[in-house]
Parts: C-alpha cells; sequence; structure tokens
C-alpha cells in the first residue's frame, strides 16, 4: 500500500472544500448582523436589531409563515401518498411495475422550469386562480416522487418475518400495520417528510410559476433582489439554518448513542 | 441522508405478495395524483406550444392549433441561449464532477475507519440545502460585486482590467451553478465509493498497478453508478435553472439561459406558446440525453 496520497493531500483538499461549501453561509449569517438601511450591500456596523425586530420588515415574516404552511400541508399529502405507493412496490407484485417506477422518476428528471410551466398552463386552461392552493397542489407533486424514493429503501430493509409473527399472534391486518409495519418504517417516513419539506420550502421555480399573487419566502427574496435585500431576510435564512443543523445533529447524535448502547449489550 | 437514497439500487429482500385490492388501494391516490397534476400538464404543455394567436381575440389569447412552426420560431430566436443553457450545464457538471470525486472519495473510503466524522462531513456537504438556494448566490454576487476588494485586488494585480467585471460573466454563472449542486454530485459518489471494496484496490497494486493506473482501471470503473447518477442529478437541473444567469442575480442579459427566456415569456411578456415550445424542447432534450446516457452505461435501475 503507498496511497501516500490520502496522508495529507487528502484531508486538506477536503478542508478547503468545506471552506468553499461553508463561505456563503458565513457570509449571510454575517450579514445579518449588519446595521444596513433598505439594502444589505456593504458592512455599516454590528447590531442586533435584525434578530430582535425581524418583522418590522414588511413581508418578510408573512412571506415566512406562508412558506411554512405551504411546506407542512404539501409535506403531509406528499409524505401519506408517497409511503403509500413505497409499500406497495416494494411488498406486492403487480403488472406495469415498470411502467409505474418511471412515471415516479420522470417529475424528478424533468426541470422544474417545464414542471412549473405545464402546471401554469394547465390552471391558465381550466381557469384556476393561483395563490397559495395551487402551490400547495405543486408542491405536493413534486415532493411525492422523493418520498417515495426514501420510504423505498427502509421498507426493503424490513424483515416481513416480524409482520408475519404478529399475525401468527392473531393480529388482524390494521394491528399488524399500526401496531409493527409503521414504528419500525417510522425513521424512513420522518426522513421523508423532512426532505419534503425541506424542498418545498426552498422551492422558488415551480412556485414562481403557480403563486399568482401570494408570497413565499424564495420568491420574497427573489422579489427583493431587484432593488436590495435587506438584512431581515439574512436574519430568516440564518435561523432556519441553524435550527436545520441542530435537527440534523441531534438525529446523528441521538442515532450514534442508541448505536452504542446496542453495542454494549452485544 | 436521503438523498443518498438516489443511488442505491433497493434490494427486495421480501418475497412479494400477490397482486390484488390493497396495492390498488395503495397506488392508486398517488398515481391519480401524479397524473392529474404532472402528466396532463405536460400535455397542456404540448398544446399551449402548438396553439396560435386567437384572430379574433385581445393581447395574450391563444387558440388550440398545431402550429409546429413556434418550435422552428423559437429555436432561431432563442438559439444561443439554448447553446448556453446545454453549454454551462456541461461545463458546471464536469467541473462538479472533478471538485466532488475527491471529496466523496475522501468521505467513503479514507474516513472509514472513523463513521462519526463520516457522518459530520455529509452534514457539511449538504449544510448549504439549509439555507436558501437563492440567499447563498446572493452571497456570492455581493462578495465578487464590483466594489468588492476580491475584484479591486483582481484589478490591481492586473488579472481584471479596471473596466472588467465578474458579476454578469459566462465565468461567474458557470461558478455559481457548480456550487450550487456541487452537494448533488458529491452524494451519490459517496454512495458508490462508500460500498467500494478496499481489497479490489490493494490487489491492483499488489499487481504492480500505479496509483494512477489503479484509479482508472479499478476505482473509477466501480463508483460508475454514482457518477452517473451524479451527473444526472446535476446536469438537469442546471439545464433548467435561470436564477444564477438572472440579470438580478450572477449573470447579464448576455448569459440568459432558456430558464430566463421560459421564465420572461410566460410571467412578464405572456407568449405562452414560445415558453411552452422552449420547455417541451428543454424536456425532450433532456429526456433523450437520459435515455442515451442511461442506456450506454448499462444503469437503467435509476430508481
Amino acid at each position: 500500500m503507498k496511497f501516500t496520497l490520502g496522508k495529507f493531500a487528502l484531508p486538506l483538499y477536503a478542508v478547503l472544500t468545506f471552506i468553499y461549501l461553508l463561505i456563503p453561509i458565513f457570509y449571510t449569517f454575517v450579514f445579518s448582523f449588519n446595521d444596513s438601511l433598505k439594502t444589505n450591500l456593504i458592512w455599516r456596523g454590528f447590531t442586533f436589531d435584525k434578530w430582535l425586530n425581524v418583522c418590522q420588515r414588511e413581508g418578510v415574516c408573512q412571506a415566512f409563515g406562508n412558506s411554512i404552511f405551504i411546506g407542512l400541508i404539501s409535506t403531509i399529502f406528499a409524505t401519506a401518498l408517497g409511503t403509500a405507493i413505497a409499500i406497495a412496490l416494494v411488498r406486492y407484485r403487480f403488472r406495469f411495475r415498470s411502467s409505474v417506477n418511471l412515471l415516479l422518476f420522470l417529475p424528478m428528471a424533468t426541470p422544474e422550469v417545464v414542471l412549473g410551466a405545464g402546471l401554469a398552463s394547465q390552471f391558465f386552461n381550466l381557469g384556476v386562480q393561483k395563490g397559495t392552493f395551487t402551490i400547495i397542489l405543486a408542491h405536493i407533486m413534486f415532493c411525492l416522487s422523493f418520498v417515495v424514493v426514501t420510504v423505498k429503501a427502509r421498507v426493503a430493509s424490513l424483515d416481513p418475518a416480524l409482520e408475519e409473527a404478529g399475525r401468527d399472534l392473531y393480529a388482524n391486518p390494521r394491528q399488524v400495520f399500526w401496531k409493527i409495519t409503521f414504528p419500525l418504517l417510522l425513521p424512513g417516513i420522518s426522513a421523508a417528510a423532512l426532505l419534503s419539506f425541506a424542498l418545498s420550502f426552498d422551492d422558488f421555480i415551480i412556485t414562481n410559476f403557480n403563486a399568482g399573487a401570494d408570497m413565499t419566502f424564495p420568491r420574497y427574496v427573489y422579489t427583493a433582489a431587484a432593488r436590495g435585500v435587506p438584512a431581515e431576510a439574512n436574519v430568516i435564512g440564518s435561523a432556519v439554518f441553524i435550527l436545520a443543523i441542530v435537527i440534523v445533529l441531534a438525529t446523528q447524535i441521538n442515532g450514534e448513542i442508541k448505536r452504542r448502547r446496542l453495542a454494549k449489550k452485544a | 441522508m436521503a438523498f443518498a437514497a438516489f443511488s442505491s439500487n433497493v434490494k427486495v429482500n421480501a418475497k412479494p405478495t400477490k397482486t390484488g385490492k390493497v396495492v390498488i388501494a395503495l397506488l392508486a391516490p398517488g398515481l391519480a395524483y401524479l397524473g392529474a397534476f404532472f402528466l396532463t400538464p405536460l400535455i397542456a404543455l404540448i398544446m399551449v406550444s402548438l396553439s396560435v394567436p386567437d384572430p379574433a381575440g385581445g393581447y395574450a389569447e391563444y387558440v388550440p392549433a398545431l402550429e409546429f412552426a413556434n418550435y422552428a420560431y423559437v429555436v432561431s430566436e432563442y438559439f444561443p441561449h439554448i447553446m448556453r443553457s446545454f453549454g454551462y450545464a456541461l461545463i458546471a457538471t464536469v467541473l462538479a464532477l472533478i471538485i466532488s470525486y475527491p471529496l466523496a472519495y475522501f468521505i467513503g473510503v479514507k474516513a472509514r475507519p472513523w463513521p462519526l466524522l463520516q457522518k459530520l462531513m455529509l452534514t457539511l456537504v449538504i449544510a448549504p440545502f439549509f439555507i436558501s438556494f437563492l440567499l447563498r448566490t446572493l452571497a456570492w454576487k455581493q462578495m465578487f460585486s464590483n466594489e468588492s476588494w476580491i475584484v479591486s485586488s483582481l484589478q490591481q494585480i492586473g488579472f481584471l482590467a479596471s473596466d472588467q467585471y465578474v458579476v454578469g460573466t459566462p465565468f461567474m454563472v458557470i461558478f455559481g451553478l457548480t456550487y450550487n449542486f456541487i452537494p448533488f454530485m458529491t452524494l451519490p459518489l459517496y454512495t458508490s465509493l462508500e460500498r467500494l471494496d478496499i481489497r479490489y484496490l490493494e490487489a491492483g497494486s499488489d499487481l504492480y498497478a500505479s496509483p494512477a493506473k489503479v484509479f482508472r482501471k479499478v476505482t473509477f470503473p466501480l463508483s460508475l453508478p454514482g457518477v452517473i447518477s451524479g451527473t444526472l442529478l446535476t446536469f438537469i437541473p442546471i439545464a433548467g435553472d435561470y436564477i444564477n444567469a438572472s440579470g438580478d442575480f450572477l449573470g447579464s442579459p448576455e448569459t440568459a439561459m432558456m430558464g430566463n427566456t421560459i421564465e420572461a415569456n410566460y410571467l412578464n411578456i405572456n407568449d405562452y406558446p414560445s415558453a411552452s415550445a422552449l420547455s417541451v424542447l428543454l424536456m425532450g432534450v433532456i429526456l433523450l440525453l437520459v435515455t442515451f446516457y442511461v442506456k450506454r452505461s448499462g444503469t437503467e435501475d435509476l430508481l
């Protein structure tokens, strides 16, 4: 073995790449403390003001609240529909299986502009007024396939013997599902729900085509970009980032603790 | 992470049960939803792309027709945009692959003895996803803005002329596209490399292959599924992106891509047929590329 390259060059490279990946996040965070006026281009001094009075800036909090609402509703529907499909795909044999797979793969392989423009054309043809409702319809659509992919992996790793044991002990199908299958699938389902919420919350392109006059947080930033995005947007972005990182790290640490405890027992 | 699922080949370890009412109950709602909000919109899009202005109607009113000339029109009118879309996407995808590969190799192969470190590094890879896509792009714009110290020092050392700037150039747009889509490349690469059996590499070097040869003949071919899903997951969204190339972000009118013209035609000047024809074209080319690419590389089991 003489992979000397991996000794120092690779770790150094990894560190540099991480710095590169994190620079814009760091920048956004720092400029959320900028004592700026309407725009947030030049550093004018440190202040906690923007964090303490985020909602003072017109429209920011409304857009943020709307994004949360859209994210929650779309996540609930996409997760429910997607989980059912994932279970069917792994557990059952049926004809047209490859067509179903294709139908699920296509939305992920379609550029967002196409999905957005297509849905907008349909709403236009049907005379549907665009707004929060149409945004939710759009988000459920593009989150669905991602839910299926995520939950499918979990269903596949589930041992069917556990469910058989339940049936042998005279549990009815409903009891088997709610007492055995569902709890075991829960980590996969919650991962899918988180992913789905993140996708919905950060989506701009599809949303922009189907929003009408309604605002979401990304739309707010996009519209503001022409005249300068206020520091309050950085506050929201940074707060969401910190929250997401905390959730992910907490899940990881929790998993690690469980793993160690299991290893000790064994 | 969930993203890792993209390139995993899910193995069905359960014996599939027979088809029945349950399957229909499980599949029908979701598939019906996709039918109503994914398939029919695509058909609507194709229909609108072939429509013509309503002779009796006013501004932005169109009637169904079979006007294939719409396609010829958009290809000749927006040829530079089409070329830019696929050109930028190609360059940014290759750059993302070059940047991501060593990183994914380090996380997936070298860091194997430390699973906690692996997880931590994966979190760092997807960290950009946790901050708004638009905010991170704006951050780059401001760092490279005309008044920034980066640009003024580049001008001082003579790398840029005193009236030359970075924002608005193809360089900046490709830079932004590469940055924004690196995680989509790194994660599938990682999933492939993580499963790579190191004994193959050892066998290669035991048989006196140089490290470069081991990489070319063993490591890279074995990581090919990851390379394929990574390049697809990066190329497709980049080709349709219009944030980075937008004049309010990293681009200028000279860097406008297909997405920008679709947005402008659809939302600003209400030329729905042109916008739809461009969308259908974009989707068609991407589907062709995907089919060709997937067939050639023999990994048809992407989902």
